[in-house]
């Protein structure tokens, strides 16, 4: 945060930075409403909303309009205070996350530095795990506080199921962190520039795919997507822990889940898919040109990885109860920690122990 | 036992094996196959632009004809409403006045004549009920309305217009079969209507 304060004056440029992601995140959330209709529908041989606006892009207005429309209902026997706190929360840690993701490589205009990273804290990575830890108190509180059967069998699901799968995520970052080792997420980033160096792709992902394959695993599990989106299967809950939200608190869970789909997106393609860097980045001499290509390639890598959980939502039908707790602890788990003694082995062989 | 299609398969409980257990390879199946009806043809009808064709004789909203003349053929007799298995059809009968020839076929018609398009079930059970060949179903759709009310369709909306050229056509529906059938003596009182001279107007829904 050193930033903050230079000799030439006070910096404002974190804080518009952290404004547009605001607003890009929220923005790319509500598309994805939008997108997700779109692609289950193709999916399905429809087309999906196409009336509002052409091909039907006003749609997420719409949607939102609606929402805010609707009755706010809180129920009576509810714990008001935890009921409103409950979306809060889920809202708030959602749009947290960005501040950590480089979103691109740095931009000089008239030497001048714009980061395009909110914060680069050196500890990166440990504050996506916790701010994505504490996104399961809003859906536990949510869920808790509506005093309703099948809200509390959806958090409690919802919280099971998160905790189960951030061990494996864990262990799988831990794998990430040795053979980056880093925990800081824009460094985590340039280790990857281009696409090729010494002989070997640059990317994560080919240096370890299974990292990558448990993370994704993971990250679906933790954003609540198709095939664990128990905590609010509607043929078993009703609606899981926001049964009893009405009008805009249900809006900000659904917003919530979007939002953290975006950035779970941005997370995976910045660990494991190069996060700005595209092959060929050395060839252009525009520095500038390099960093808006860089920021589009993000952003191409991201909407890509948001395809990916939305077509993966249509694809695959949700697990039982009892196949997802397998799957974490007895398949996931297990299979990151002997990744883990192996990329361990590996290393001290090599010789790239430090 | 013969199969339908070509692809059934025979249910086993054999143990999985490794790869099966993988579970990976089987997803990544089913994500090619989604995969590919992304680019398949799509199979929606964008309805108020496109239309699907529809049956000569699709049963859709009633009307009740006029003779040649104008004058309303319907002699409130009730055996619509008897015939009728969603009970939507009410009716009170009048007793037509010196004068009112040109308006009413018969000496008794149908001072109000109810259809609840909510009742309804289009099965057409009136249309062939009826002796004077006064109700048909046309290939016209119900509109959607935003009261309960006002879907009870009265004698306006039911009767077709006197001007010629605005009748609804019917004579489509009139099979071949129905034709011939309608020969029969007992028939006789309906001479009137020959539905070779049935007035053809152009189809009003489509
Ligand atoms: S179509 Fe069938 S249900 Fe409808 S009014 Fe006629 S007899 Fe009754
Ligand atoms: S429509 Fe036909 S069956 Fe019904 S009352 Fe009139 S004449 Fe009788």
């Amino acid at each position: 945060m050193t930033t903050l304060i230079m000799t030439s004056g006070f910096d404002w440029w974190p804080y518009i930075l952290v404004v547009i992601l605001f607003l890009i995140s929220l923005g790319v959330a509500a598309y994805a409403t939008y997108a997700e209709r779109k692609v289950a529908a193709f999916l399905q041989d429809r087309l999906g909303p196409n009336r509002a606006g052409p091909f039907g892009i006003l749609q997420p207005i719409a949607d939102g309009v609606k929402m805010f429309m609707k009755e706010e209902i809180i129920p009576n026997v509810s714990n008001k205070t935890l009921f409103i706190l409950g979306p809060a929360i889920a809202m708030l840690t959602a749009l947290l996350t960005g501040a950590v993701i480089p979103w691109g490589p740095d931009v000089v205009v008239d030497g001048k530095v714009y980061r395009l990273q909110v914060t680069d804290v050196n500890i990166g990575v440990l504050y996506l795990l916790g701010v994505v830890s504490i996104g399961v108190y809003g859906i536990m509180i949510g869920g808790w506080a509506s005093n309703n059967k099948y809200a509390l069998l959806g958090a409690l699901r919802a919280s099971s199921q998160m905790i189960s799968y951030e061990v494996a995520m864990g262990v799988s970052i831990v794998t990430l962190i040795m053979f980056t080792g880093t925990l800081s997420t824009a460094e985590i980033a340039q280790q990857q520039h281009g696409f090729w160096a010494d002989g070997y792709f640059t990317w994560n992902f080919f240096k370890n795919p299974l990292v990558f394959l448990i993370f994704f695993i993971c990250a679906l599990a933790e954003t609540n997507r198709t095939p664990f989106d128990l905590p609010e299967c509607e043929t078993e809950l009703v609606g899981g822990y926001h049964t009893e939200y009405s009008s805009m608190k249900l809006g900000f869970y659904l917003f919530a889940e979007y939002v953290n789909m975006f950035i779970s997106s941005a997370v995976i393609s910045l660990f494991f898919f190069g996060g700005y860097n595209f092959p060929f980045m050395d060839q252009i001499d525009n520095q500038l040109l390099v960093s808006l290509i860089g920021v589009g390639v993000m952003f191409a890598k991201t909407v890509f990885f948001i395809f990916v959980f939305m077509w993966i939502r249509w694809t695959i039908p949700r697990f039982r109860y009892d196949q997802l707790m397998n799957l974490g602890w007895k398949v996931l788990i297990p299979l990151s920690l002997v990744n883990l003694a192996i990329t361990g082995l590996v290393m001290y062989f090599t010789g790239n122990l430090e | 036992m013969q199969s339908l299609t070509n692809r059934s398969k025979q249910v086993s409980k054999k143990e999985m094996t490794f790869m099966e257990k993988l579970y990976l390879p089987a997803i990544l199946g089913g994500m090619r196959i989604t995969l590919s009806h992304l680019f398949k043809k799509k199979v929606t009808v964008s309805y108020p632009e496109q239309k699907r064709p529809i049956s000569e004789v699709y049963r859709g909203q009633h009307v009740l004809k006029r003779d040649e003349s104008g004058a309303e053929r319907c002699t409130a007799c009730g055996l619509c409403s008897v015939a009728c298995p969603a009970e939507a059809i009410t009716m009170t009968a009048a007793e037509r006045k010196k004068g009112e020839e040109g308006l009413y076929r018969e000496e008794k018609y149908a001072a109000v004549y109810e259809i609840n398009m909510l009742r309804c079930i289009f099965c057409g059970l009136c249309e062939e009920a009826c002796p004077k060949e006064a109700i048909f179903l046309t290939d016209r759709i119900v509109p959607t309305e935003f009261e309960r009310g006002d879907f009870v369709y009265g004698k306006d909306k039911l009767v077709e217009p006197m001007d010629k050229n605005l009748r609804v056509d019917v004579s489509v529906r009139q099979t071949k079969g129905v034709l011939e059938f309608k020969q029969h003596p007992q028939y006789a009182h309906n001479k009137l209507w020959d539905p070779n001279k049935a007035i053809k107007s152009k189809k009003s829904a489509h």
